[in-house]
């Protein structure tokens, strides 16, 4: 069995006085595929965020492929990272956002082709090449020279996912994705998605509403409330036949609010 | 009194000295105003409090003071500590300084309005700060804010008569001194008036043009 891609190990997190998080611990295995679900505020989202290290933790430790995320080891002392480790940590992940996030400014392959030649010194050429490789498999190919504001919500998506994997990340993260778009719309996102996790063996970390997705995507489901993971176990055991009562109360609602699972 | 037009011609060389030391004053004055506002909003963004603070109240103290008693300040005050600057340099730096503090909002309002998703996303793709704010945020912000510093530089060419209390040869004060040594007023005053109203004019139809360009954004 080989070693864990993250592990989180006992992190606590608040804003203000709320306690989002509180002593949350999981682990990760390459190449799974993780479906977080819950209801809102219940902390999901802010640990992907903090994996991003979008959010800093107020307690606990992670560690990415056995390096810790936050902190670095100076002599004896385990002190908080700098910038330069984050930069070299935020190499290994990568984010897709619920309101997308595209660079506005920027046509549809500079969106995609700007980090890498930013951040890895990737030339034009080579950058643009892989750009257009990536926007063939999310279907944008022929929307290269757009700008984002003439793409659909779905088509946005799209080129964010590209956008995301021109870094080749070992993690990618997925937040509410799905959630800004029309429900005409959602479907193209998450064929993109399937298609992603049956082809690659990147490990996946995905927030959804969409539970007939998350059961069909994922490998293992958690089920978040307040800051804690109350119940977690394969797609099947979680949706058909889950053991807590929260669990049981909050896939009631759902499915009550029009959702499939 | 009546309008001569031979005093006009006799005198119109002189007064183009004016214009011309005038739109230079703007345009050094505007440029060093476009810096200082970007210096000054970027400082007041620093996560050191004391830096942001004291930047932040020096702007509030520029901004809350006359312009005619900082050139005043700069010109014939600072000499007694041992900088002593030509008139015009005095005056693009009071220029530049005074409406600095007020492009500063703009350039504040500017970067407040890129969402924050926009740095969230540079973050995601791993880029440095530098690197957020040139490729990301900068280009965002700038254009939409082009047509209100535009109409500060605008507002700037319009008190550049102020720099004529610093001994600064410019358009009103070229007229002034004509006035003085021929005892006419009437043509060069009213030339003054004329050229900034030619000059204002033709920036009002370029600020026009501006904000058609640049003032809305695409999202």
């Amino acid at each position: 069995m080989s070693a864990p891609i993250i592990e989180i190990d006992g992190i606590t997190k608040s804003f203000g006085s709320f306690k989002v998080l509180d002593g949350l611990s999981m682990k990760v295995m390459p190449g799974e595929k993780l479906a977080l679900i819950g209801p809102s505020g219940s902390g999901k989202t802010t640990i992907l965020r903090i994996l991003m290290t979008l959010e800093r933790i107020d307690g606990g430790h992670i560690h990415v492929e056995g390096e810790q995320l936050y902190h670095v080891t100076r002599g004896d002392d385990l002190v908080p990272a700098d910038e330069r480790h984050l930069a070299k940590m935020r190499q290994k992940i990568g984010m897709v956002f619920q309101l997308f996030n595209l660079f506005p400014h920027k046509s549809v392959i500079d969106n995609v082709t700007l980090a890498p030649m930013l951040t890895k010194g990737v030339a034009r050429a080579a950058a643009e090449k892989r750009a257009m490789e990536l926007l063939d498999m999310v279907g944008m190919a022929d929307k290269a020279k757009s700008m984002p504001s003439q793409l659909s919500g779905g088509q946005k998506q799209r080129v964010a996912i590209a956008r995301a994997l021109a870094l080749s990340p070992k993690i990618m993260l997925f937040d509410e994705v799905t959630s800004a778009l029309d429900p005409e719309l959602v479907e193209e996102v998450l064929n993109v998605m399937r298609r992603l996790a049956e082809e690659t063996d990147m490990t996946m970390l995905l927030v959804t509403h969409e539970m007939g997705f998350a059961h069909d995507f994922a490998d293992r489901v958690l089920f978040f409330d307040r800051g804690r993971i109350v119940e977690e176990g394969k797609p099947d055991d979680i949706f058909r036949h889950p053991k807590q009562e929260r669990t049981q109360t909050f896939l009631r609602k759902i499915i009550a609010a029009g959702h499939r699972v | 009194m009546e309008w001569d037009w031979n005093f006009v011609w006799q005198i119109m060389p002189t007064m183009l000295q004016g214009v011309k030391i005038t739109i230079i004053a703007t345009l050094l004055g505007s440029a060093l105003a476009a810096v200082i506002g970007l210096v000054i909003a970027l400082l007041r963004r620093s996560p050191n409090r004391i830096v942001s603070r004291s930047v932040g109240f020096a702007a509030e103290f520029i901004r809350g003071t006359p312009l005619l008693v900082q050139l005043y300040f700069i010109f014939y005050v600072l000499p007694d500590i041992g900088i002593l600057l030509s008139p015009l340099v005095a005056g693009v730096i009071g220029l530049g300084l005074h409406y600095g503090t007020y492009t500063a909002e703009v350039y504040r309002a500017g970067i407040d309005n890129v969402p924050r998703g926009q740095w969230e996303a540079a973050k995601a793709c791993n880029l440095g700060p530098t690197q957020t704010w040139t490729h990301i945020i900068m280009p965002q912000a700038i254009p939409p804010m082009i047509p209100a510093l535009a109409n500060y530089f605008i507002a700037m060419f319009k008190e550049t008569p102020l720099l004529s209390a610093i001994t600064v040869l410019e358009l009103m004060n070229q007229a002034k001194s004509i006035a003085n040594s021929n005892y006419r007023y009437i043509e060069p005053i009213t030339l003054v008036g004329a050229f900034f109203l030619v000059i204002s004019l033709c920036s009002v139809f370029l600020l026009r043009w501006l904000e058609r360009r640049y003032g809305r954004i695409e999202s």
